[in-house]
């Protein structure tokens, strides 16, 4: 009996392997980037488990992009960003399904995690890519042609302590740090080192992980006597503090980093709990230029909500990929390899000005310089905090 | 020629027999694919995926040795895993600066990782293996939560001086010329991906020969009775407590290799991998496979691994089209009325072709 089973998994298994390369070979099967006619755009973001949110706001972004350059005329783009858990494994699958479709050029993965696990492959298979928000200084050193569009994580935490040095928040800060998360504690890092430089004191830390991000001791900041509660974190965790500060009565000055983005189009949350919180984003939806504008209301007509920082960066990255391609005068049926040189070539000079910011340049790294603006709430809007 | 024919005969006889389909099954899938490679006609999904299905065969095999044969549940699979990826990482990286050559590297890494597995087996197994069922369930799960937490603060770098370790923060203090390995919550960062298909392969058929060799000695024979009745296992001298930690530490040994080969199949891997879902997702493995039956569980791992990646046309709905196939194949395998059929259709089968009986 077992072993009739196994004869019809083992069937079942040879079938589903057989339908998995005839998807993947897919329609034109010519490997990567050779010919076409169009320049096939590919990336990976978590757009299923707890992370989705960041991955559902770059795709739709970059979607975005895509839609607007293809009505151009011009170059036309393909974009393909697939589901990769926020887990390294899927990414590296995901990666490989990328190259059976055909990408030309990508945008790495959403996350930082996942980046690092697939960059060293586009490194070896010089594809160009660009990650709009991996914000680890890891991963673009792992290749010559591996971009950032987003900040550095120790470049917030940096900015983030110089803005409450310079401004005169106060001088004691507590930080909440998620200890098995790299962003979090690449900020929380960077951050202590400048504060010392700048005399800040840091009067406590508390490390929690993803498994007991539930209780926070709120006491144990207000017990500290801290003026600044810094938050490297996600507005999940971010939410959770802050409400925890105030059952209690305390109110000191909440500074979060951009992972706070998205804090105010929680469903089920009373935006009033974040008044007066500072924090560092390169992008607000309420800025008043026409771009945000009319950004933010494709994004709201897509998904019925408003942008934030990380659609923000997809759409960037999808332009200075455009922009770059078309100064170096690259056409659809290049090869990977040649388009790879024009983007080298190109990132070099580009001087790209989107959502994110005024005169973007890389640095030969693959760095962005841009500054970090940081943004203040009031009455439930984000305003430029000077 | 005669002698040939009685080898195969005894290799297909009965007592043989499951370890030849095993064996057969994986140099065939070998060979398969193998060739598919060498021929261009396979996809890159397909070969991305191919090392780490590897790894988790192995890591499946060694939980049903545990749960098959022993009856024991142990829920801290991927803390064992962990322990062998990133040991494995750290030797990798270390060898590689004394031996040129990728293959002696991965035989060394894969052996310390396996080794480094192992001690952390007997070292949870001495305490807990009195405990039985839930209990040692929970006490695994905890052990793998362990591992995960000291894995995510840990650092440890590599420079001409040898190896620096430091923990919560980076103290290493390195020369120059060093290479930070594993960085705390980012994880493992190995300079050179050694893993290859051959090498899981070879893996998967050295934990088989372990296993098959080891259920059908005299110790196999011991540590069944033990699964069966403890009492009566003592009651003729069976030490039932050593049999047990020495099923426990060569499952942590083969889980660990298979650690360290899904560990340098990637170029960078975190610890919140290995996470509790990930002890699960083995023993869902071994439960389709079937327990103590190697051959299914090669098969159902392989299967369920693949699902996933083969389901991506469905975009949005596909993490619950894979819920529900789980629950169908569960459904199926252990509803009686389809068993039924299948055992008739076999008969059918049988009749149709009767066997000749020689022996």
């Amino acid at each position: 009996m077992k072993k009739l089973l196994v004869v019809l998994l083992s069937v079942l298994c040879v079938l589903s392997l057989a339908g998995c390369s005839g998807g993947g070979s897919g329609d034109d099967n010519t490997g990567t980037g050779d010919g076409g006619t169009v320049v096939k755009i590919g990336g990976s973001g978590p757009l299923t488990g707890p992370a989705a949110q960041y991955g559902i706001a770059v795709k739709t972004g970059a979607e975005i992009a895509v839609e607007e350059i293809n009505a151009l005329g011009g170059l036309q783009f393909e974009l393909n960003i697939l589901d990769d858990e926020h887990d390294g494994e899927k990414a590296v699958n995901c990666y490989a399904q990328l190259t059976d479709w055909g990408m030309d050029v990508s945008m790495l993965c959403v996350t930082t995690g996942p980046s690092l696990a697939v960059a060293d492959m586009y490194q070896e298979d010089g594809v160009f890519a660009m990650t709009p928000s991996g914000s680890s200084p890891d991963i673009i050193a792992k290749g010559d042609h591996i971009f950032r569009m987003c900040f550095a994580d120790p470049e917030q935490g940096v900015a983030a302590a110089d803005y409450m040095a310079e401004k005169g928040l106060g001088t004691k800060v507590f930080i909440f740090t998620k200890s098995d998360d790299e962003y979090s504690t690449g900020v929380a890092a960077s951050f202590k080192n400048e504060a010392a430089a700048k005399g800040l004191e840091v009067v406590g830390e508390y490390l929690f992980t993803s498994d007991n991000a539930t209780d926070f001791p709120a006491a144990q900041a207000q017990e500290a006597g801290a003026e600044i509660v810094f938050l490297p974190l996600y507005y999940e965790d971010d939410t959770k503090i802050i409400k925890a500060c105030q059952d209690l009565g305390y109110n000191p000055v909440f500074f979060g980093v951009d992972g706070f983005d998205g804090a105010l189009e929680q469903e089920g949350v009373d935006v009033a709990m974040f008044e007066g919180v500072y924090y560092l984003t390169p992008f607000a939806y309420s800025a008043p230029d026409e771009a945000t504008q009319s950004f933010t209301a494709k994004f709201n007509a897509k998904l019925g909500n408003n942008p934030n920082q990380f659609a923000a960066d997809g759409y960037d990255v999808v332009y200075a990929i455009y922009n770059a391609l078309t100064a170096g005068g690259a056409t659809a049926d290049m090869t990977t390899e040649e388009l790879n040189a024009i983007m080298m070539e190109q990132f070099k000079t580009l001087n790209y000005s989107g959502l994110t910011g005024e005169g973007m340049t890389w640095d030969a790294s693959g760095a962005v310089v841009k500054a970090p603006l940081v943004f203040r709430i009031e009455s439930g809007a984000l305003v430029a905090a000077d | 020629m005669k002698k040939i024919t009685e080898m195969l005969k005894k290799v297909f006889s009965k007592k043989y027999r499951q370890r030849t389909v095993s064996y057969l099954i994986v140099v065939l899938a070998y060979l398969i694919i193998e060739t598919a490679i060498k021929t261009g006609s396979i996809s890159n999904t397909i070969k991305s995926l191919l090392v780490p299905t590897c790894s988790y065969i192995v890591a499946a095999l060694a939980l049903n040795l545990l749960i098959g044969y022993l009856g024991d549940l142990c829920l801290g699979q991927a803390g064992f895993m962990a322990v062998g990826a990133f040991f494995g990482a750290v030797a990798s990286v270390f060898f590689s600066r004394f031996i040129s050559g990728d293959v002696p590297v991965l035989i060394l890494a894969i052996i310390v990782g396996g080794i480094a597995a192992g001690l952390c087996g007997a070292l949870i197994g001495i305490p807990v293996l009195k405990l039985q069922g839930d209990y040692l369930a929970i006490v695994t799960l905890a052990f793998c939560q362990i591992i995960k937490t000291l894995l995510l603060n840990l650092y440890v770098g590599i420079d001409s001086k040898g190896l620096h370790f430091s923990f919560i923060t980076d103290n290493t203090n390195m020369d120059p010329d060093g290479i930070l390995v594993i960085k705390g919550a980012i994880g493992a960062n190995v300079t050179k991906k050694l893993s290859s298909f051959t090498a899981g392969i070879l893996l998967i058929l050295f934990a088989l020969f372990i296993i098959h060799n080891l259920i059908n000695s005299k110790h196999g024979r011991a540590i069944q009775a033990c699964r069966d009745n403890k009492i009566a296992a003592s009651s003729v001298g069976i030490s039932v407590s050593r049999y047990k930690l020495l099923v426990f530490v060569i499952s942590a040994v083969l889980t660990g290799m298979a650690g360290t080969l899904y560990g340098l199949g990637f170029s960078s891997f975190k610890a919140s991998k290995f996470d509790f879902n990930l002890s699960i997702l083995i023993l869902v493995y071994v439960v389709l496979g079937g327990l103590g039956n190697m051959t299914g569980t090669i098969i159902s791992t392989t299967l369920l691994l693949v699902i996933p990646e083969a389901l991506r046309a469905f975009n949005d709905y596909r993490m619950i089209i894979y819920s529900i196939v789980l629950i169908a194949v569960m459904l199926i395998s252990n509803n009686a009325m389809i068993m039924y059929y299948l055992k008739q259709f076999k008969d059918h089968l049988k009749k149709m072709f009767p066997k000749r009986r020689t022996e």
